[in-house]
Formats: structure tokens, C-alpha cells, sequence
């Protein structure tokens, strides 16, 4: 019995190391067609002038020190990194409130979780025209509109932000919230303890692997925001200085990227793919640095 | 056993994926879309019917950058692939994003074998992917070389298709209405009295002086690029500019505040809703709200059932002896033939520009939806705003070439006027003013810089 449940082990074995590229290949090869090989490109076109990619020619660092000198990449480096921090915050405790209130054994809270999270089904575009609308609507009584003050834009956009996320995000701290096991919320009852003591001190401590994830996700989608940033305002008001730059105020790094790469210079190509990169870099450096640090406060159970 | 089930429905779903999209990437190359109508982003190709057989033929593929003529391009397209069995594919940009599409469609293998190269920053940009047309069979029917666009090195890029002409269009009907008539018309002053009036009356009368000049999106091209164009036109001073100037000086500005100053406040729209849009001249115009629009020849297959005495003045600005102005005429429709594909489809592509000038249906359907076809062989044109253009022109008059199209970096440069614009239309103040003079003048020369330093 023993000795044939070895060789049948072995047999798996051999025919797993005999057959392994045959599973493996088509997803390696999907991965290297669609993420690795366009990847490596992307880096290489960073040093090159380019109008169509078939004839890019190297030309060094230029890109990078026009993508570092733009004042306009600058002022939407500043933008996305102040928009991406408030609306983490907001959506995580929005979020979190939201979960915590909905496994409380309130009625129908089945019904409160799919309505929240309805809107993280509408495209980013199309939300973006329908919340311009519903802000145009507002301020127009006031005569003024969306597109008129930079203040109105940050905003709008923090409240469509969260309109669209803070649902997503709740699912996954029910997920959490449910996780808990009763019996430590029930001994720190027991033990005295107060409701919000419970909270900060049991609960909380339990979800912080959802809290490090939805973290995680609000901080990539504020930098990454694109679709939402060119709908709602494109980038208006639009401040012209006194040597005739101007500066898109509300325009985000990925909007950034896009009009830059559409200009009519002979280098636009090249100076966004550089910024493409150094986007990449940002954002992939914050969002692993914010997984090490909410990591740490992850307990074990 | 379910698990197993699943993971085999999965398994299958990836390779099912991959098959159909191994096919329609095939499939996207010969596939044969209903014909579309739609305004914007439509595709369609003509069934090839002996595409390697026994005579190549080559292909055409045009990439059009005029939304409002797709409907018009298909049907001449499906005649001669009719006639002569060479597809003909037509792939028209939506609104705004011809330059994009432009850059990906040039990189692929089946590239478009006619593309528009409209102004000389296009020039520039494609001049190494264009075939020198001097001297080829289509240069040959023009009757013009007005509106011809050449590189530095004087190779012929681009040869104009058609052209246009903008400006003012009026209701005569409706100017008459008022107690006034079209031949009061001869100057700014004379315009500014006549809309004056009729916005005063405007209760009384039932209609308004100028339809909504709304900045979004739809409509601020009409005054960031058209409108702008008297302060260019002025200021080269009777020469005309072949290339684009590093800086202006703004000397034209009061005038072309004096006329977009009558426009934002003679109008149906308070200027304050302007930033927001939502309003549609065009629809204004045509149901007699008002007498009048700033617009193109373009328009005018869409006017003349609802508007019949519709016509076009110049822009009438406050400059010395404008009583001699005329339209602006001028194009951004201009073909190129890509030199990059087959020596086959550049020939396929040669002849059906020929024909697309010399058919006389062909060239009919193409006369009415761009205007004129400077060729000798092509139709006439029916359009009324370019009669009226060549009655300016016969009497003398100056005609006003698009300045425009120098304008650098032409989208962030409008986008940030626009918005200067906007801030004025809310608070028509002397500083907020100085914005938009900074947006148009030195916004002119950083866009320049950012493009050409």
C-alpha cells in the first residue's frame, strides 16, 4: 500500500517535470508578449527620439532632463501626491465606517452593500462626464462651473473618487470585519472593555491585512488616476504665467504623460515615455513602501 | 470532480481566448463592417475581391480627419471599389484625436496610404514619410497651387483637397426683421450698431444678435482658432507667413477683443454660462434665435433648408480699411501619400485621388460635403459662404489666408487660451483681460519654445 502510493507520487512527478512547459508556456508566453517584452521597450524608447517606434534613435539622457526641467510634470507630481493622500484617507475611514456599520446586524444590510458597491461598475470615463455634470449643475447657479477654479476640480474629484471606490473597498473590509474571531471580541467584553476600546484595540489590529491591502489599492489608484482626471476637468483651469507656460492645475501625472506624449515636438514621444518610466518607479516604490510599513503592524493569530 | 470540472472550464476558456484572438486580428485586416454612419471613429473596408489574384492591384487606405465628410468618403469609396475592384478603406479619426491616431495607425504594417498633413508643423512632423507629389498626375489636375504645402527642401508634401472659408453668418431675414438691412453692414462699427440694437430688442423682437459662444470642447475652436485668426491675419502686416513665428506682438488684440467682446455680450448665453456648454449654436441658428453665428462654409449644406438667406460677412474688427475685408479662406485638408508602403499601393492610391477629382459623381458627392476642389476637372461648387467668399474676392477685397494653422502645439495652446477666456467670461475685468493677452501672445512664444527649443 505504502510502497504504491510512492510510486504513484513518482510517476506525478516524473510526468509533471516531463510535461511542465506545456502548462507553463502559454502563460509565459502571454506574460512576456503583453508585460515583459513591451516593458523592456518602453525602458529603451525612454533614451530615444522616436515619431513612430520602428525608427527611434538613441539619444542619451535628453528625455529624462526635459521630463525633470517641465514645470507642468512637476506641478502634477505635487497634485497627484497631495490628491492620492487625501483621498486614501478619506476612502479607507469612509470605507472602514461603512463596513463596520454594515455588520452590525442592521436590516437590510445586504441590500446597503450591493447599492455601495454599484458604482465601481461604471467606467471611469463616463463617470467622470455624468459627476461634471451633476457639479455644472450645482455651480452654475452660483455662475461659475467646474472648469473655473482649481479648488472645485481637487475636489470633484475626491468626491467621485470616493463615490466609486469607497463600495470596492468596503466589500473587502467586510471580508475583514467577518474575520474576527468572535471569541477574542467576547473575552475583551468580558474583560471589561469598552466599544471602542474593542474597536482600536481587538478589531482593528485583526483586519490590518485588509487595511494593508485597501491601503495599497487606494494609494496605486490616486497615483494611476486617469480616465476620472480627463473627463471631469482635463486639466482646467489652466493658469498661464507671465513667459506665456502655463500650467494645467489640475492635471494628474497620467493625464500629464498623455497630452505630453500628443504634442507636436519633434521629442514629445520620447520625454513621455521618460516620464512613463519615471511614473513606474514612483509608483511602484510608494506602493511597496507602504506595504512594508502596514505590514509590520499586521498580528498573528 | 467539480474542482476538476472547473479547472478544465478555465483551461479551455485561456486557449478559447487565445484562438479568437489569433482570429480577429486576422480578421480585422479583411473584415467587412456594415457601412457606418457614424460621425466619429466609424471603419469600414470594401469587400476585396481579387486581392492576390492574377493582377495586384494594391490597396487604399485613406485616414480622413474630418468627421462631418465620413458619411460622404464611404460612398465614393464603395463606387470605386465598384468600378475597379481596388479596396479602398476608409478610417475616419473622431473629433480631436486625428493626431493619435495618426501616430498609431503609421506604425502598423497595413499603414494608411493617404493621410492628411493640413499646416506646417504636419509638414515638419511627416515630411519623411510623404511622397514628393511635384509633378505627379494629381498636381497635375489642380488649378491652383494655393493650397499646396512644401517642406523646406521645396518638396511638394502636401496638396490641398478642398478648400473653406469663415466668418460671421448672418440671417438676412432676421437683420431685415429688425428695420435693418445686410447692406448697413460695412464695418465694425456699423455690425456693432445693427447687434446692439437687436440684442436691446431682443424680448421684442423674439430673437437674439449671436447664438451662444460656448467654450467647451464643441465650440471654443470657433473663436480660440477661428475668431483668433484676425489678430494673426492683421499682424503679418499684408505679407503671409511660411512658417510659423517664434513670438507675436499682440498689436491686433483690442480688435480681436472688440469683436469677441460683441459676441460673448450680444448673445443668448449669459458669458458666465459659457465655461460650461451645453449649448448648441447650430441648433440656435437654425430656429431663427437668433440672426447671428460665428462659423464655416462647412456648415452650409446644414443651414440653407432652415436658413435659405443665409450669408457670410468678415470679420468686421475695428481695423483700418476693413471695409475692404473679405472671408477667410483657407484649408487643413491636404493629402500626403505615404512613401513608406508598396510602389503598388502608391500607384492605387494616385489613381484613385485622379479619379476621386476627375469622376463626375465621385467628385459631386466630394464637392458637396468639403466645398470646393481647387481641380480643373472637379464639380462646381454649391455652396453659398464660398459664393460669397469669391463675390469679396471679385469686388476687390482682401481675403484674410488661415494664420491659424501656424499656431504652435495647436491643443495646449488653445486649451490654455480657453481658459483664460473662460476667467474673462465670468469677470470681464482689465486683469483678467491681460490673462488672455499673455495666453495669446506669450503662450505663443512658449508653445513655440516648447516645441521647437
Amino acid at each position: 500500500m505504502n510502497r504504491k502510493k510512492i510510486t504513484r507520487g513518482n510517476t506525478i512527478r516524473r510526468s509533471t517535470r516531463k510535461w511542465f512547459p506545456l502548462f507553463l508556456g502559454p502563460v509565459v508566453a502571454a506574460f512576456i508578449i503583453g508585460f515583459v517584452w513591451p516593458f523592456i521597450q518602453g525602458i529603451y524608447l525612454s533614451f530615444c527620439q522616436f515619431k513612430l517606434i520602428a525608427d527611434a534613435k538613441p539619444i542619451g539622457l535628453g528625455n529624462y532632463i526635459r521630463a525633470f526641467r517641465d514645470a507642468a510634470f512637476t506641478h502634477a507630481f505635487w497634485y497627484t501626491a497631495l490628491f492620492t493622500v487625501v483621498s486614501m484617507v478619506l476612502i479607507n475611514v469612509l470605507a472602514f465606517t461603512v463596513a463596520y456599520i454594515l455588520t452590525q446586524n442592521i436590516k437590510g444590510s445586504n441590500l446597503f452593500r450591493t447599492v455601495f458597491f454599484m458604482p465601481n461598475l461604471i467606467g471611469g470615463i463616463v463617470l467622470g462626464h455624468i459627476w461634471s455634470m451633476i457639479f455644472d449643475g450645482i455651480l452654475g447657479k452660483f455662475g461659475t462651473s467646474i472648469v473655473m477654479d482649481s479648488k472645485y476640480g481637487f475636489w470633484g474629484l475626491i468626491i467621485l473618487m470616493c463615490w466609486q471606490q469607497i463600495g470596492y473597498m468596503m466589500i473587502i473590509y467586510i471580508a475583514g470585519l467577518q474575520a474576527v474571531p468572535e471569541d477574542m471580541l467576547e473575552a475583551a467584553r468580558i474583560d471589561g472593555a469598552t466599544k471602542s476600546q474593542a474597536l482600536f484595540k481587538v478589531t482593528i489590529p485583526n483586519v490590518m491585512p485588509s487595511i494593508t491591502i485597501c491601503m495599497f489599492l487606494s494609494l496605486t489608484n490616486g497615483f494611476k488616476l486617469f480616465d476620472q482626471n480627463l473627463a471631469l476637468t482635463n486639466g482646467h483651469p489652466i493658469i498661464t504665467q507671465s513667459g506665456g507656460v502655463s500650467i494645467k492645475t489640475t492635471e494628474m501625472l497620467a493625464l500629464n504623460i498623455f497630452t505630453t506624449y500628443n504634442n507636436s515636438s519633434p521629442n514629445a514621444h520620447g520625454t513621455a515615455q521618460a516620464k512613463a518610466v519615471i511614473f513606474f518607479i514612483l509608483v511602484a516604490g510608494l506602493g511597496l513602501a507602504q506595504l512594508a510599513y502596514t505590514r509590520k503592524k499586521e498580528v498573528q493569530q | 470532480m467539480s474542482k476538476k470540472l472547473f479547472a478544465l472550464a478555465l483551461s479551455l476558456s485561456m486557449v478559447m481566448t487565445m484562438l479568437l484572438a489569433g482570429c480577429t486580428s486576422q480578421q480585422a485586416q479583411t473584415s467587412n463592417p456594415p457601412a457606418e454612419n457614424s460621425k466619429s471613429g466609424s471603419e469600414a473596408s470594401q469587400p476585396v475581391e481579387n486581392n492576390n489574384g492574377g493582377d495586384a492591384k494594391g490597396r487604399v487606405y485613406w485616414l480622413n480627419f474630418k468627421p462631418e465628410s465620413d458619411g460622404a468618403l464611404l460612398e465614393v469609396a464603395k463606387m470605386y471599389t465598384e468600378e475597379t475592384g481596388v479596396p479602398v478603406k476608409i478610417v475616419t479619426a473622431a473629433s480631436g484625436t486625428y493626431s493619435q491616431q495618426l501616430n498609431a495607425e503609421m506604425g502598423k504594417s497595413e499603414a494608411p496610404t493617404i493621410f492628411v498633413v493640413g499646416n506646417s508643423a504636419g509638414v515638419r512632423d511627416w515630411t519623411d514619410y510623404a511622397l514628393d507629389l511635384t509633378g505627379t498626375p494629381i498636381a497635375n489636375e489642380l488649378n491652383t497651387d494655393a493650397y499646396n504645402l512644401y517642406d523646406e527642401n521645396g518638396k511638394l508634401v502636401s496638396i490641398g483637397y478642398c478648400y473653406e472659408c469663415y466668418g460671421i453668418i448672418v440671417n438676412a431675414d432676421l437683420v431685415q426683421k429688425a428695420g435693418h438691412s445686410m447692406d448697413e453692414i460695412k464695418n465694425f462699427d456699423t455690425l456693432k450698431t445693427v447687434v446692439e440694437d437687436i440684442h436691446a430688442r431682443a424680448g421684442e423682437l423674439g430673437f437674439d444678435a449671436f447664438t451662444s459662444c460656448d467654450m467647451d470642447g464643441s465650440s471654443n475652436w470657433r473663436f480660440v482658432g477661428h475668431m483668433a485668426n484676425l489678430e494673426y491675419y492683421y499682424e503679418q502686416e499684408g505679407e503671409t507667413w511660411t512658417e510659423c513665428p517664434p513670438t507675436l506682438t499682440g498689436k491686433y488684440m483690442d480688435n480681436f477683443k472688440n469683436l469677441y467682446d460683441l459676441c460673448i455680450n450680444n448673445s443668448l448665453t449669459d458669458p458666465k454660462d459659457l465655461s460650461v456648454g451645453g449649448h448648441d449654436a447650430a441648433e440656435e441658428f437654425k430656429a431663427g434665435k437668433a440672426a447671428f453665428t460665428v462659423q464655416g462654409s462647412w456648415e452650409f449644406s446644414n443651414y440653407k433648408d432652415s436658413v435659405p438667406n443665409a450669408a457670410m460677412i468678415p470679420y468686421y474688427c475695428g481695423v483700418a480699411g476693413e471695409e475692404k475685408a473679405g472671408l477667410n479662406c483657407g484649408t487643413e485638408n491636404c493629402w500626403a501619400i505615404n512613401s513608406k508602403v508598396s510602389a503598388e499601393d502608391q500607384q492605387a492610391t494616385m489613381d484613385f485621388m485622379v479619379w476621386c477629382v476627375t469622376d463626375p459623381e465621385a467628385s459631386r458627392i466630394l464637392v458637396d460635403s468639403f466645398g470646393i476642389m481647387p481641380y480643373k476637372n472637379s464639380a462646381e461648387s454649391t455652396n453659398g459662404f464660398l459664393a460669397n467668399a469669391a463675390e469679396y474676392t471679385a469686388n476687390g477685397c482682401y481675403v484674410m489666408n488661415w494664420a491659424t494653422n501656424f499656431q504652435p502645439n495647436v491643443d495646449e495652446y488653445r486649451a490654455a487660451l480657453t481658459s483664460a477666456l473662460n476667467a474673462y467670461n465670468a469677470d470681464q475685468s482689465e486683469a483678467n483681460w491681460e490673462n488672455v493677452r499673455v495666453a495669446f501672445v506669450d503662450g505663443w512664444a512658449a508653445q513655440y519654445n516648447a516645441v521647437n527649443g
